[in-house]
């Protein structure tokens, strides 16, 4: 590296701390008591030290002082990759079944809970993933459905005694159907104004939820649902629904795949690369977009029916506009139109701030740092989509 | 007998008359070129005939059947594609994909046969990329399959978008400005091209500004100027028509 390169560095650096001061003494420094510095600079002491040996480090290894240890490593790294490249796709998927499937044995009910809502946010994701990542539809109001999808069991289940089978396919087909109806008006619409309209929608299906006392009873909820039974057997412990919404997660991960790499998929994708030509190329977009609303909606409305029965309550305030923008945030870190990226985005962002529990009140803080950080270094996702074949990135 | 008929075709943008009174027709095995000065409305031809733009009166009509209040993936199933004169490709998909989304009206599996990936849908998917394949061959973009359409050079994509309309199996292809950007030996690969796409039984209307390829290849002409057809006829009448020279000289 030459010195300028160097001096360049630093330079940023310096920026990037004094940057951090900025907004960390107000966050410290301003207290009841009156103003205080002595706490800012320890931690900004910490940090800047950090921040010089990290960069230290860096310029070491840059001048090549650490190959001792970077080549082994990277040699290891680049054999892992070759290993990944030649293993067949089944068996590494095999794998990562099999770990899933022998998860709940080793573990015990706090780790089940936190992975029965990674498994919900898993079809929710890949649900919006449909209508945000492949037709390129940005919906604000995608929790709707999963609210949907949770009343529709709840009440059937309430009022009919359905069973949680029977009432699972019911609950996609109603919140496809509330996607068509969601969706037709705005069919018109592309970019933000679509964002705002589906905020909107969002936001009256969840104050219909909260209003509506005859069906809904309201803010109270419903409660006493069912759990799912099997032959009469009911599933009541929480390793059993694991495997319930396990199963609803494999199938909706492989109908997405086949989906995404169907001539549905591909139209939904020449829509979000380019709407006219994708219509002029003979893609009847209208009715593909209300597909892709429709079929978004279906897996959220699967997730939402499992919600409400291993719940046993559903209440407005579970389908607020939070939600809706975690789920987003989710399919946009992860990775627009990719599975496994959605898939690592709803870990990252579930799973993560469960282990981050320590940190208890800065939890949120750092949860909101590492989202910049990310969409500043890897703005296309963790993980981001590929196409069928080799792609000329991949070969240099 | 595949055959496009404009029949005294008029489009206004609220005072603007873009055009006024079109009327020509492509026939069998012919390959007219619209030619015109800038702003003459030779777009808007082609945006009228594919359903971008609805006439404010008059037809358009194909194998005798009225296209006009069609939508444009309607007039495309009908057998008629069409390229763009600034390039619109997917541009985040491959080249095949690229065409294999034009099979979209060629084919019918829905959402129940690709989740359960019927034998049907199977048959169908690989129907899709071979007739896809073979359009690209055809366009000689054949070691390209993979490539994302935004990585291919300038002179790949303007034949990229040629392949994903044939893509489409059409018997009329309209195309707007293909060799607008293409140095010398690419306009000539260009109009070997177009004499083999009309080989295939293919028609084609196209836009054209350099006199070059247009008077090469084209059997009959027709000039706009100003939303208006001012000359009609086979190329070597054409570039003696006064009216021609006048409307891109001037007097």
């Amino acid at each position: 590296m030459t010195t300028q390169e160097s001096k360049k560095l630093w330079l940023s650096c310096g920026v990037g701390l004094i940057w951090f001061l900025i907004i960390l003494w107000p966050l410290l420094g301003i207290t009841p008591e009156g103003l205080e510095f002595g706490k800012t600079f320890k931690v900004f002491g910490y940090v800047a030290v950090g921040v010089v040996i990290l960069m230290l480090f860096y310029q070491v290894q840059q001048a090549g002082k650490l190959n001792f240890v970077g080549t082994p490593l990277k040699a290891t790294s680049v054999g892992i990759g070759k290993i990944y490249e030649i293993t067949p796709r089944w068996i590494l998927l095999g794998i990562v079944l099999a770990l899933a499937i022998a998860f709940p044995l080793v573990t015990g009910r706090y780790a089940h809970d936190v992975s029965i809502s990674v498994l919900i946010y898993i079809c929710l994701g890949l649900g919006l993933n449909i209508v945000v990542g492949l037709a390129g539809l940005l919906d604000l109001g995608y929790i709707a459905f999963y609210g949907v999808g949770a009343y529709t069991y709840a009440l059937m289940s309430l009022h009919f005694g359905l069973s949680f089978w029977l009432c699972l396919p019911i609950a996609g087909v109603t919140a496809a159907i509330a996607g068509c109806i969601i969706g037709y008006p705005t069919l018109r619409m592309r970019g933000d104004y679509l964002a705002i309209v589906t905020l909107g929608f969002g936001e009256i299906v969840r104050l219909i939820l909260n209003n509506w006392m005859g069906l809904t009873n309201g803010p109270n909820g419903i409660m006493g649902i069912l759990r799912p039974e099997i032959f009469g057997f009911q599933l009541n412990k929480l390793w059993m629904l694991y495997y319930v919404i396990l199963g609803i997660a494999v199938f909706t991960i492989l109908a997405v795949y086949r989906l995404n790499f169907s001539r549905i998929g591909r139209a939904w994708e020449a829509i979000r690369e380019d709407e006219t030509a994708a219509e002029l190329m003979g893609v009847n977009t209208f009715l593909l977009k209300l597909l892709a609303y429709a079929m978004g909606a279906t897996f959220a409305g699967f997730a939402g029916a499992f919600f409400a029965a291993r719940m046993r309550f559903v209440g407005p305030e579970s389908f607020s506009f939070l939600e809706s923008a975690m789920v987003l945030a989710m399919v946009v870190l992860g990775g627009m139109g990719s599975i496994p990226g959605v898939i690592l985005g709803v870990l990252a962002l579930v799973a993560l701030p469960e282990v981050f529990r320590e940190f208890e009140l800065y939890r949120m803080l750092v949860f909101g740092g590492v989202m910049t950080l990310m969409m500043l270094i890897r703005p296309a996702g963790i993980w981001p989509a590929k196409r069928v074949g080799r792609r000329s990135e991949e070969a240099d | 007998m595949a055959n496009l008929i404009l029949d005294d075709i008029c489009v206004r943008f609220g005072g603007l008359q873009a055009l006024t009174d079109v009327a020509f027709s492509v026939g069998e095995g012919e390959v007219v070129g619209l030619i015109g000065p800038n702003g003459a409305g030779k777009t808007t031809v082609f945006n009228v005939i594919t359903g971008v733009y609805k006439a404010s009166s008059g037809t358009a009509s194909y194998d005798g059947n009225v296209i006009t209040g069609l939508r444009p993936y309607q007039v495309l199933s009908m057998g008629i594609a069409r390229t763009f004169q600034n390039i619109r490709l997917f541009q985040n998909m491959t080249a095949l994909e690229n065409c294999m989304v034009a099979q979209h009206s060629r084919s019918k599996s829905g959402v129940v046969g690709a989740i359960l990936r019927s034998p049907g849908q199977m048959r169908e998917e690989a129907r899709i990329q071979e007739k896809s394949q073979k359009a690209l061959e055809f366009m000689g973009l054949g070691d390209v399959t993979d490539e994302v359409a935004s990585n291919l050079p300038y002179g790949h994509q303007r034949r990229l978008e040629i392949a994903r309309a044939l893509a489409s199996e059409p018997q009329t292809i309209l195309l707007d400005e293909p060799a607008a950007g293409l140095n010398p030996s690419e306009s000539m690969d260009l109009m070997n091209s177009i004499a083999r796409i009309t080989e295939l039984g293919i028609n084609v209307l196209m836009v054209e500004h350099d006199m070059k390829v247009v008077m090469g290849v084209c059997s009959r002409i027709v000039v706009l100027d100003h939303g208006v057809m001012i000359a009609e006829g086979v190329p070597e009448n054409i570039r003696k028509n006064p009216a021609v020279i006048e409307a891109y000289l001037g007097q």
